[in-house]
């Protein structure tokens, strides 16, 4: 599947995909046989709190009976009568390893309530409702959930877990220029990483923030260019180089409100003569040099310790 | 006052993320310069803006507001609706002006956040 395609799938039409008939149906099955009278069928209704059971007839899938068949039975006063005379024979069934999302396609078709579930050999092992799919969904949810958590936990302890007298860890990513579909990736993929790396939502705010102006300039006014941050356990450092065009004269890129974007990018609400400003704000240390026609290198420095504001 | 509330309250119609209306809105901000809200808006608010390009998702997203309402009727670009709901920011049009939306919601009691 191509990238494009690949990211307008949601998270839950993705495990509807994963996920097979097998990992959400029930296996424990109660089943009645064609003998068993409505009367009974009532009663294992009741004491399973189920809405429907499949009927076996020598150990054959032989029908489906349902609370609505038990309904009908009721109206017409026919309670005695046996199962295999109200239940439905033409039985609908689902095999072990249709994926759900085929599942949800046949509960919205048919109207069912519940579907037997048969191997290859037609043999019933199990049944399956759309309560079942809601719960494995969840489930599976869920682990996604703890295996998230596990991330985060592994590496918000991996400072301590590095024995050295100098530890960092550099985070690299490429930005390409003039193409404002895929502008601010580089940021989010690097708030993400901060924010398993356990950095307090503060420092978070500021890194993607400044990083996030850093990689629109890039983006705006050249060719392509690298974001690089290098988190040590006192300080984040981050920093956006490009190979030009370069910034003439930087005291005056440095003005609230001076800017050099083209009127259409102004128009999309960039290139307001905010950024570099911006980017001061957020950092605790900056540092900007640019040659023309070379390129331009921005370093800041936010710290993590009591030398920084969070 | 939770998203879905107010989406109701000033008949917004969602165009993305309807599952994630269940936010708290911490306060409003409306302005159509990105820098500005960068610069401003905080975690939690309901961004106010004539913007209607993909690019309002990821400020949105770096910031963790509450959701964008773009206002004027503005038709959103192709694109926006679909990285919206990748990652998960709720998206509202409506016919009206962004100062009507405002005055409203401040009838609601969402504040602004300077």
């Amino acid at each position: 599947m191509d990238k494009d395609v690949r990211k307008e799938v949601t998270k839950l039409q993705e495990l509807t995909y994963e996920l097979k008939v097998e990992d959400a149906m029930t296996r424990e099955v109660v089943t009645v046989t064609p003998q068993t009278t409505m009367a009974e069928f009532r009663e294992i209704l009741r004491t399973h709190r189920i809405s429907g059971t499949p009927v076996l007839e020598d150990g054959r899938l032989a029908g489906i009976v349902s609370i609505e068949d038990l309904i009908k039975a009721l109206a017409n006063g026919e309670i005695g009568v046996a199962v295999g005379e109200k239940m439905t024979h033409s039985v609908k069934t689902l095999y072990t390893d249709e994926p759900l999302v085929h599942v949800v396609g046949q509960f919205a078709r048919f109207g069912f309530g519940r579907f037997p579930v048969v191997n290859r050999h037609r043999e019933l092992v199990g049944i399956i409702t759309q309560g079942d799919i809601v719960r494995a969904l969840l489930r599976e949810l869920e682990i996604d959930y703890q295996e998230e958590e596990i991330h985060r936990y592994r590496a918000s302890h991996i400072f301590e877990d590095i024995v050295a007298d100098e530890t960092a860890l550099v985070f690299g990513y490429h930005v390409a220029g003039k193409d404002f579909s895929a502008a601010g990736e580089a940021s989010s993929s690097l708030k993400t990483t901060l924010s398993r790396l356990g950095i307090a939502p503060p420092v978070i705010r500021r890194v993607a923030v400044a990083t996030y102006e850093a990689e629109i300039n890039i983006v705006i006014y050249t060719d392509g260019g690298e974001i690089v941050a290098e988190v040590q356990p006192d300080q984040i450092r981050i920093e956006a180089i490009d190979g030009g065009p370069g910034i003439p004269d930087i005291e005056q890129a440095m003005q609230p409100g001076f800017s050099t974007a083209p009127e259409w990018v102004r128009e999309m609400g960039f290139g307001a003569g905010m950024g570099l400003n911006n980017i001061q704000a957020c950092a605790d240390v900056m540092k900007l040099d640019s040659n023309v026609g070379v390129g331009t290198h921005l370093d800041i420095i936010i710290y993590l310790d009591e030398r920084g504001r969070a | 006052m939770k998203l879905r509330g107010i989406a109701a309250a000033l008949d917004l119609v969602v165009r993305a993320a309807p599952d994630k209306l269940d936010t708290e809105v911490t306060g409003g901000y409306a302005s159509d310069l990105l820098s500005c809200v960068l610069a401003k808006a905080q975690k939690g608010n309901l961004w106010i803006t004539l913007q209607a390009h993909p690019n309002i998702v990821a400020v949105a997203s770096l910031l963790e507001l509450a959701g964008i309402v773009v206002t004027e009727g503005r038709e959103l670009d192709p694109g926006t609706v679909e990285k919206a709901t990748e990652k998960g920011v709720p998206i509202f049009t409506t016919p009206h002006a962004t100062f009507t939306i405002v005055s409203e919601l401040a009838k609601l009691g969402v504040a602004g956040v300077d």
